[in-house]
C-alpha cells in the first residue's frame, strides 16, 4: 500500500485527527492571543515590565516540549488539559513580544492627538493603539500557529488530540506493515495543514488590517 | 451658526513635573480674550507646550485655576472638556488607519452626533480647509502631502465647532511656502469663525502674522511681554524680547506700517488718449499711462514715448500695484516685481501716487531710531 492508498483507506480517522489537530492549534493560539495581548497591554508602558514579560515568555520557549509535557503531566494528567496548557505557554512569546513592540511603535503624536481630542483612555487603547499594533500582533499569532502545529505533534505524548498520534504510533511500530505510511501521513499532514493555516492568515490580514497601515 | 470664542483665564498656574526641582511653568497668569488669537512664542523648552496642555488638562496643573468661559476647567470631566476644546499639533497626529473623513468625524462621533449630521459636517469642514471631499474623503493620511495632513488636522480640531482651539506648532513641519498658505487660511477661517485660539510657535514672524496678541515667554513660562504685535515690535520690553524679535525687526515692522501712513511720490502721468507729442517728461525717466478712469495701465520710457504715435499700447503694462491699505512689506514686494517704483491706487483703483525704495528705507530708519 502506498501513502495515497493508505490515506484513502483511513480517511475517516485521518480527517478527524487533522481536524482535531487544527482545532487544538487554532483554539490555543486564540487563547494565547487573548492572554498575550492582555499581558502586553499591562506592561508596554513600563520598560522594566516589558523586559520581564518578554524574558519570562522566552524562558518558557527554551524548555524542550517533551520536558514541559513531562512537568505538566503529573499535575494535569494525560489529555487535553496538559496539551492546551503547553501549547498556550509556547504561543505566548511571539504574541507578547509582538504586542509590546506593536504598541510601543505607535507614534506618540497619534496617541497624544487621540487623548487631546477627547477619546477616553480605553478608547485610545482599543480604537487607536491596538488597531495600529494589530498587524504586529497578527504576525505574532502567525508565528505562534506555525510553531504550535509542530509542537502539537509532540503533545500526542501526553495523549493530546491530533495527527501526533499517527506519527508516534508509526514510529513506535517501525518495521511493521504500514508504519512508514502512518508516520509519513502524520508528518505530511501537519505540513500541509500548516501551509493552509498560513494562507488563512494572509486572508485575515487582508480583511482586518486597514488599508491606511497595510505595507 | 458657528460657536464664537469664549474667554480663557489662567490664574497663578504652576506645573512641577514629578522628580524635577524647578517648575516647568511658574505662577502663570493670563487672560486670553474671547475670539482672539494669542500666540505663545519663546525658546525651546521654556514651557509653551506645558502651559497650553494644561488648558485642556492633558497635563494637570500642580496648582492654580483655569477657567474657560467662566467655567472651572478643573471641575469638568477631562474627556468632556477635550471634546469641547479643539486640539491640533505638529505632524497633525492623524489616525493612520482611518480615512480623512473618519479622522474629521471622530469628535462628532464621540459627541454622539448621528451619521448624517456627522457626514454633512465632515464635508463642510473639508470645504472649509480647501480639500475637495470627492477627492480626499476616502484617502488615508499617508496618501496626503504634509500640508494636506495639516489641513485635515485643523479640520478635525474644528469639526465639533469648539469655541476654543489649541494649536501647538501646527505648521511647524511643512515647507515655508505651504506654511504661508496655511497661515493665510487660518486667518481667513478665523475671520469667519472668531474662535479663541491659543497658538504655540517658535517662529516670531508667524506670531506677528497670526497673533492679535503675542505672549513672549521666557524660562519656566514667565511672561516677558504680553501685547499686540506692533507694540512688541516697536517697544520690546527688555533685551531678551528684543533678541527674540530678532535682527529682522525692521522688516517685520514693515508689515505693521501701511502705505497710507507714509508720504507718496509722484510720477509723470498722462491719459492713454492724449497726444504723445504733448507729453513732457522733463527730468523724469518714466511715464505712467492712465486709462479714462485714471487707473494706471502702462509704464513707458523717454525713448518709447519719442517713437510712439499713441499712448494706448506704449511701453509695458503695470503688473503689480498696491493700495493705501497695503502694508509696506506688500509695497516692497510690488517694487521687486515691478523692478522699481510701486504704483499706489485708491479705493476705486485710481492712481494716487508712487512709492520708491528710498521711502521704505527712510521708514525703516525711522522705526529703528524710535525703538
Ligand atoms: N512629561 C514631562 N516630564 C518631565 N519634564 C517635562 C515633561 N514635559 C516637558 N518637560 C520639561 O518641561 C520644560 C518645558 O517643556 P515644554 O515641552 O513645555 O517646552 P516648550 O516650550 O513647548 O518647548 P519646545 O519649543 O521645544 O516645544 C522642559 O524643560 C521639559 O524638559
Ligand atoms: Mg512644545
Amino acid at each position: 500500500m502506498n501513502v495515497l492508498e493508505y490515506v484513502a483507506d483511513r480517511w475517516d480517522r485521518l480527517s478527524l485527527q487533522a481536524f482535531l489537530h487544527v482545532s487544538a492549534v487554532v483554539q490555543c493560539t486564540v487563547l494565547a492571543a487573548l492572554l498575550g495581548v492582555a499581558i502586553g497591554v499591562a506592561v508596554y508602558r513600563s520598560p522594566a515590565g516589558s523586559a520581564l514579560a518578554t524574558a519570562l515568555a522566552s524562558t518558557i520557549l527554551t524548555i524542550p516540549s517533551f520536558a514541559l509535557l513531562a512537568l505538566l503531566i503529573p499535575v494535569f494528567g494525560l489529555g487535553a488539559d496538559t496539551t492546551v496548557i503547553a501549547l498556550v505557554l509556547y504561543a505566548l512569546l511571539p504574541i507578547v513580544r509582538n504586542t509590546i513592540v506593536g504598541l510601543g511603535g505607535v507614534d506618540p503624536a497619534v496617541s497624544d492627538a487621540a487623548r487631546g481630542i477627547g477619546m477616553s483612555r480605553f478608547g485610545v487603547l482599543t480604537r487607536v493603539e491596538l488597531r495600529l499594533a494589530w498587524p504586529a500582533i497578527l504576525a505574532g499569532m502567525r508565528v505562534a500557529t506555525q510553531m504550535l502545529m509542530g509542537i502539537a505533534v509532540i503533545a500526542a505524548y501526553a495523549k493530546g488530540p491530533g495527527l501526533g498520534s499517527e506519527v508516534f504510533s508509526g514510529l513506535a511500530n517501525a518495521g511493521s506493515a504500514n508504519s512508514m505510511n502512518q508516520a509519513l501521513t502524520g508528518t505530511i499532514g501537519v505540513v500541509v495543514l500548516a501551509l493552509l493555516l498560513d494562507g488563512v492568515y494572509v486572508l485575515v490580514n487582508r480583511f482586518t488590517v486597514s488599508r491606511g497601515v497595510r505595507g | 451658526m458657528a460657536e464664537k470664542g469664549i474667554e480663557i483665564r489662567l490664574d497663578h498656574v504652576t506645573k512641577r513635573y514629578a522628580g524635577q526641582k524647578a517648575a516647568a511653568v511658574d505662577d502663570f497668569s493670563m487672560v486670553v480674550p474671547a475670539g482672539q488669537v494669542v500666540v505663545f512664542v519663546g525658546p525651546s523648552g521654556c514651557g509653551k507646550t506645558t502651559t497650553m496642555r494644561m488648558i485642556n488638562r492633558l497635563i494637570e496643573p500642580t496648582s492654580g485655576t483655569i477657567t474657560i468661559g467662566g467655567e472651572d476647567a478643573l471641575k469638568i470631566d477631562p474627556d468632556d472638556l477635550r471634546r469641547r476644546v479643539g486640539y491640533a499639533i505638529q505632524q497633525a497626529g492623524l489616525f493612520p488607519h482611518f480615512t480623512v473623513a473618519q479622522n474629521i468625524g471622530i469628535v462628532p462621533g464621540l459627541l454622539g452626533w448621528d451619521k448624517k449630521r456627522t457626514a454633512d459636517r465632515v464635508d463642510e469642514m473639508m470645504d472649509l480647509v480647501g480639500l475637495d471631499p470627492g477627492e480626499f474623503a476616502g484617502r488615508f493620511p499617508r496618501q496626503l502631502s504634509g500640508g494636506q495632513q495639516q489641513r485635515v488636522g485643523v479640520a478635525r480640531a474644528l469639526a465639533a465647532d469648539p469655541p476654543v482651539l489649541l494649536m501647538d506648532e501646527p505648521f511647524g513641519a511643512v515647507d515655508p511656502i505651504t506654511r504661508g498658505h496655511l497661515q493665510d487660511e487660518l486667518l481667513r477661517l478665523q475671520n469667519e469663525l472668531r474662535k479663541t485660539i491659543v497658538f504655540v510657535t517658535h517662529d516670531f514672524d508667524e506670531a506677528v502674522k497670526l497673533g492679535d496678541k503675542i505672549a513672549v515667554l521666557g524660562d519656566r513660562s514667565t511672561i516677558l511681554q504680553y501685547a499686540t504685535p506692533d507694540a512688541i515690535l516697536a517697544n520690546p520690553a527688555d533685551d531678551t524680547v528684543a533678541g527674540f524679535v530678532g535682527a529682522g525687526a525692521s522688516l517685520k515692522a514693515l508689515t505693521l506700517t501701511r502705505v497710507r501712513d507714509v508720504e507718496l511720490g509722484h510720477a509723470v502721468t498722462a491719459r492713454a488718449d492724449a497726444d504723445p507729442s504733448t507729453v513732457d517728461l522733463g527730468a523724469e525717466k518714466w511715464l505712467l499711462v492712465l486709462d479714462r478712469r485714471d487707473r494706471p495701465v502702462r509704464w513707458a520710457t523717454q525713448n518709447e514715448l519719442r517713437r510712439a504715435s499713441s499712448l494706448a499700447s506704449i511701453g509695458r503694462p503695470v503688473q503689480d500695484s498696491v493700495t493705501l491699505q497695503s502694508t509696506l512689506r506688500d509695497a516692497l514686494e510690488a517694487m521687486v516685481n515691478e523692478g522699481g517704483r510701486a504704483v499706489v491706487t485708491g479705493s476705486r483703483g485710481e492712481y494716487v501716487g508712487t512709492l520708491d525704495l528710498t521711502t521704505v528705507t527712510d521708514v525703516v530708519q525711522q522705526l529703528r531710531a524710535n525703538s
